[in-house]
């Protein structure tokens, strides 16, 4: 296939996972934003009078860099997931095997399919937030940054989910399992600086700490990874790691036929 | 003649042992209309299958017009067009987006996937429902909707499993017209099916695989030439109480309206009108008991089936 026919391929994936999410906008769009407003009118608003500042910031304010990563990983996870392991279950997959098209531009269409759900949802919790903190964004380069290297992270995470998973129960096991509690103790509510010495150590084995923070330093101008003494080149530089783990695991699964070929 | 698919010494053991495919060697000759037969888990769907790399090879080489599927495995895919035995498109979109998004699989740009997918879909008859969701269509329009994707990037080597199986009469002969129609246009068609009459009526030579060997493989001519014997049924002019008796015929009375007869290969068919004319039997019409293949495919699958049952028999005697 030539460079140009890898193009239109990936095109065409890219295209048809945007239009898949977008007609489904209700549950795909619309869910996660109404959940993060019950998030902020619960915790933020209602609990969140009680707590008082966060590092100097509202409570509100700190929170909103944590839900926007928190809505990027889980959308952009069970994007890819659902959408795969869907074409797997009914084969669907196999319009795609019997074509030229190579694995790598399979996997990207993928990717980038979740990460286009990505960015949609971050706008979207954003422009909720607006109505329950003030949002001055410090660092808008930094900010995109990393809301588009965890939804490749993320994305390329759900995507070998898939291949492996031969059931529907196997779709649940590890966004339940992994990724939600990881969420949660990640800092997505709270600053580390809370937590006695023993589990702000255990946090920094978490790698959705460095994600959260690293927006955090976006949006906030500050974050934990200061306290931590850890730059935000290290912090990106985890999330990369981790692409090219993860996206280079799911090529060569892929390209085995790991749960597409018998 | 160049080969459009040849197959060398294929082999696919499943896990668990189990040996779908025993080495079979197979050619096809560009322009060819091939059936390739033979009874459930045969064979057939893996074969397919390891062409189309839905499925992995044991062993064995696999070259589609003439291009090693190893070697150059974008190149022999691109020649390739595969309809496969279950529907496997997602029913909830729309049709056109699904035979669209096809061509763009195989890398033609938006304009083109666009023009090509409505050029099939008009010779498919499917074009008026491009705009319809895939799961409002009937058995029959999904499996068109498989051809027209499977023919979107032009391919000059067609495979279909059992394209027409669960399809009405109308439709059916709407889909050998339409194949017949690509075959003039020079794409090679390569065709299992459950339907003898369909081999047949459509295709020029034959291979019938049976417990992942190819048992036979011939023109269709050669292999219905073959046959030994027939068994017509006749429509009586009036009926019969029981069986004429006749000589050279042996014959059985089905209903007091119709008769069977069975006729040798070196027998000619007015010979049985006289004898029954001497009787005064009168015969209004005749048809095949069963098809020509049919009656040839299970002598062959039988034999084969009896070869192996003497073949571990004797293996148990030398034990």
């Amino acid at each position: 296939m030539t460079f140009s026919e890898q193009i239109n391929a990936l095109l065409t994936i890219v295209r048809k996972e945007i239009h898949r999410f977008t007609r489904i906008w209700l549950q795909t769009l619309v869910s996660p934003a109404i959940m993060i407003i019950l998030y902020f009118v619960t915790i933020g608003v209602i609990i969140g009078s009680r707590i008082g500042d966060m590092n100097g910031f509202h409570f509100l304010q700190w929170m909103v860099p944590g839900m926007i990563m928190m809505s990027v990983i889980n959308n952009t996870y069970s994007n890819v997931l659902s959408s795969f392991f869907s074409i797997k279950f009914q084969k669907s997959v196999e319009e795609l095997l019997v074509t030229p098209v190579p694995s790598y531009v399979i996997l990207t269409g993928w990717v980038l399919g979740g990460v286009a759900r990505g960015l949609v949802v971050a706008v979207l919790v954003a422009l909720v937030s607006l109505p329950f903190a003030e949002l001055h964004i410090q660092n808008w380069p930094l900010t995109i940054l990393v809301i588009v290297l965890t939804s490749i992270l993320f994305s390329t995470g759900g995507f070998l989910n898939a291949l492996f998973a031969e059931s529907f129960d196997d779709v649940s096991i590890v966004p339940t399992f992994i990724l939600t509690p990881l969420s949660y103790l990640g800092g997505i509510f709270y600053s580390i600086n809370m937590l006695p010495d023993f589990w702000r150590t255990v946090s920094y084995a978490n790698p959705i700490l460095y994600m959260v923070n690293a927006l955090r330093q976006g949006v906030l101008g500050t974050s934990d990874l200061v306290s931590m003494n850890m730059s935000i080149q290290f912090a990106l530089f985890m999330i990369l790691f981790f692409i090219i783990i993860l996206f280079s695991l799911s090529l060569w699964f892929l390209n085995k036929g790991k749960g597409i070929r018998t | 003649m160049k080969s459009a698919l040849s197959i060398k010494n294929l082999v696919k053991t499943y896990p668990g042992d189990l040996q779908a495919l025993k080495g079979i060697d197979l050619e096809v000759e560009q322009g060819d209309f091939f059936a390739l037969l033979g009874p459930n888990g045969a064979g057939k769907t893996t074969t397919i299958g390891v062409i189309s790399s839905l499925v992995t090879k044991t062993s064995g080489q696999i070259k589609v017009l003439g291009i090693d599927i190893d070697d150059n495995h974008s190149l022999a895919k691109k020649q390739l067009g595969v309809v496969g035995q279950e529907v496997n498109f997602n029913q909830f979109e729309l049709v056109g987006d699904i035979v669209r998004n096809q061509a763009g699989y195989h890398g033609l740009n938006f304009k083109d996937s666009k023009k090509n997918a409505e050029y099939f879909m008009r010779r498919l008859d499917i074009w008026d429902r491009r705009n319809e969701k895939a799961r409002t269509l009937s058995g029959g329009m999904k499996r068109r909707v498989m051809v027209a994707k499977a023919l979107v990037n032009k391919p000059k080597l067609l495979i279909l499993d059992e394209p027409t199986a669960g399809v009405d009469i109308e439709l059916r002969r709407s889909l050998w017209d339409f194949l017949s129609e690509m075959n003039e246009e020079g794409v090679t068609i390569i065709l299992t099916t459950h339907y003898l009459e369909e081999a047949e009526r459509l295709c020029r030579n034959i291979a019938i695989i049976d417990k992942g060997d190819i048992i036979e493989n011939t023109s269709m001519q050669e292999l219905l030439a073959r046959l030994e014997k027939e068994t017509f049924v006749l429509d009586l002019d009036r009926p019969l109480k029981e069986s004429p008796s006749m000589k050279d015929f042996n014959c059985k009375l089905q209903n007091p309206l119709q008769l069977s007869v069975t006729i040798r290969k070196d027998q000619e068919l007015n010979a049985l009108f006289n004898e029954l004319s001497n009787l005064g039997v009168g015969v209004l019409s005749l048809r095949n008991e069963t098809g020509r293949l049919e009656e040839l495919f299970i002598n062959l699958v039988d034999q084969e089936q009896e070869e192996t049952e003497n073949h571990n028999e004797t293996l148990l005697e030398e034990k």
